[in-house]
């Protein structure tokens, strides 16, 4: 497919480069401009900030409560991890191994979560749980970011499960394994590299998750996202390096989870799950 | 009589055995525990919302839906809403096909894809927060806007920052899902064409599309159904009391400002009902393109 390598063609392949250097390299300015700005003294009708400073950082970390909100944070994706992954991978075996009457209704009810975005269920969802008083406290959070990730532990494992041979575990069953030791000795060691991926990938997307930790959250139980909206809403109330110096932060928790993550998956996993099922 | 109903369960096996020919066992009640939480904190609220859109503080059963189209307040939210979801949607599904069947050859996809994964997982609110200085008026784009000798342009706090956030965070969701289905089309189709004489712009039209279409239906589906949510974008970089007052907004203040549930669940009843009539229309519309099945690459 060579031959046809005419001047129009590789002016629409240089065209097409271009836009996506000019894609990226707006991209990582916009990266470095709140970078620099938050180790900048002043910054203003330069290129560069006049001068380089650590000082922001322990302003933000007073200012914000960085403390409290990291550890709120990592309450809420430790717990959402956690409890989506108990509930996800079970159902996820379930689905893979048998084929039940209405096993398609479950399935389009784990895809229907993932489809309609928090926004829209997110308001009737707060209300219901300001309701059951857990809403305006961390039970809350955790609750509301658990509704997009249990589904899509499910979603991701269903695949992962099926590909491993059923024969496996009755050889188990023969050899006179129980279940709690087909469990631990065989079940856990094979599906361990699919759980430790879907469960990454849910860390990922619940640090950055803002809707639903955002309509749930009360002052106490601010997740980093969310605490970085408020900041730059009320931008002017505070030193504009200082909530760059908070957005700072904020890139590091998310970007060493999503390094870590990409480790175990390609990038292209963290968008096109739902696609797979939805075909 | 009562020999008959002892016999009965003899003629047939056993429930437990009966269930478990139809595969429902132990195992399958594994996914109860998931299938419930989901029932009782999505289907359950969705349902809750929807009755609560009926019940208005004050009024008839429908006031809140008469109200939201009688003040212009209210349902210009939605155009305002349209006006960003159609085009960004279109530019970032549209534009990602030429970038996407570029980059598919490349060996080292791997860094572009990686790269382009950042955007997404950063989030709308950091995005937001970085065009503010770097589009602003002290920014380096409007500085390098001055060198090149075009001024100063105002891009933020007002619409083109919104679409500009749509189109940083939503067109890398698009690439990446139009490259994953581009992937899937079995190459020796188009070798096959190109064998036979077509050229390049003939077997884009006639083999990559057709076979595309599946995929950039659900693209197009998902991206718009992203977009037309979008919301701290438009409150923080836009004009959230004017041109980018999206639905999202009027849904929040009510629910937030007002405190007023019922009107609340009635903004997002109308809002998902918004992205389904246009999941609706692209679904139905994909037969333009489709001319089949898609399993190239498997049969």
């Amino acid at each position: 497919m060579k031959a046809d390598r005419s001047i129009s063609e590789r002016l629409w392949a240089i065209a097409i480069w271009a836009l996506i250097v000019f894609f990226i390299v707006n991209f990582l300015a916009m990266i470095a401009t709140v970078v620099l700005n938050s180790f900048g003294t002043r910054w203003f009708n330069t290129w560069l900030p006049a001068g380089f400073t650590t000082r922001w950082y322990y302003s933000a970390w007073d200012e914000f409560q960085l403390h409290d909100v990291l550890v709120v944070t990592f309450e809420v994706v430790g717990a959402v991890v956690l409890v989506s992954g108990i509930l996800g991978v079970p159902a996820a075996y379930a689905l893979a191994r048998r084929n039940f009457p209405g096993i398609r209704a479950i399935v389009l009810l784990f895809l229907l979560p993932m489809l309609i975005p928090p926004i829209t269920f997110g308001i009737p969802l707060a209300t219901v749980l300001y309701q059951a008083r857990f809403g305006g406290n961390i039970s809350g959070v955790i609750l509301a970011n658990l509704v997009p990730t249990v589904p899509f532990v499910v979603l991701v494992m269903v695949p992962f499960i099926e590909q491993i041979d059923p024969r496996i575990e009755a050889a188990a069953r023969v050899f006179g394994a129980g279940t709690w030791r087909l469990f631990v000795h065989v079940l856990l060691p094979l599906l361990a590299p699919g759980i430790l991926a879907a469960l990454l990938l849910v860390l990922v997307r619940t640090i950055a998750m803002f809707e639903l930790s955002f309509f749930t959250a009360g002052p106490g139980s601010q997740t980093l996202v969310v605490a970085l909206y408020y900041a730059v809403y009320a931008a002017g109330v505070r030193a504009g390096q200082s909530i760059d110096a908070m957005a700072v932060i904020y890139m590091l928790t998310t970007l060493v989870w999503l390094l870590i993550a990409l480790r175990f998956v390609d990038p292209t996993q963290i968008v096109t799950r739902v696609k797979k099922e939805a075909t | 009589m009562s020999e008959a109903a002892l016999t009965k369960p003899a003629d047939r096996p056993p429930l437990r055995v009966r269930l478990a020919l139809r595969d429902i066992d132990g195992v399958t009640l594994l996914v109860l525990p998931a299938a419930l939480f989901v029932l009782v904190l999505f289907i359950y609220p969705f349902t809750y919302g929807f009755v609560l859109s009926f019940k208005p503080k004050a009024g008839d059963w429908l006031a809140n839906y008469r109200k939201f189209f009688s003040d212009p307040f209210l349902y210009d939210t939605v155009g305002a809403t349209f006006r960003l979801a159609i085009p960004a949607t279109l530019i970032n599904v549209f534009v990602s096909i030429p970038i996407a069947l570029r980059v598919r050859r490349l060996e080292r996809r791997r860094v572009l894809t990686t790269l382009l994964v950042v955007p997404i997982t950063l989030g709308t609110v950091l995005i937001a927060e970085g065009l503010l200085i770097y589009l602003g008026p002290q920014g380096w784009f409007n500085r390098v806007l001055s060198l090149v000798g075009i001024g100063h342009v105002r891009l933020v706090h007002n619409y083109t920052g919104v679409m500009l956030s749509l189109i940083l965070s939503g067109f890398p969701f698009a690439f990446l899902l139009t490259l994953s289905h581009l992937t899937g089309i079995d190459p020796s189709l188009e070798h096959a064409a190109a064998t036979l004489g077509a050229k390049a712009r003939a077997r884009f039209w006639h083999i990559i599309m057709p076979l595309l279409a599946q995929g950039l239906a659900i693209n197009l589906c998902l991206s718009f159904v992203q977009t037309f949510s979008v919301f701290p974008s438009a409150v923080l970089l836009g004009a959230p009391a004017g041109a980018t007052r999206v639905i999202s907004i009027a849904a929040y203040q009510a629910a937030y400002e007002q405190y007023d549930a019922s009107m609340a669940s009635a903004i997002a009843m109308i809002m998902g009902f918004c992205q389904l009539a246009v999941v609706a229309v692209i679904l139905a519309s994909r037969g333009v393109w489709y001319r089949g099945a898609t399993g190239g690459g498997k049969g």
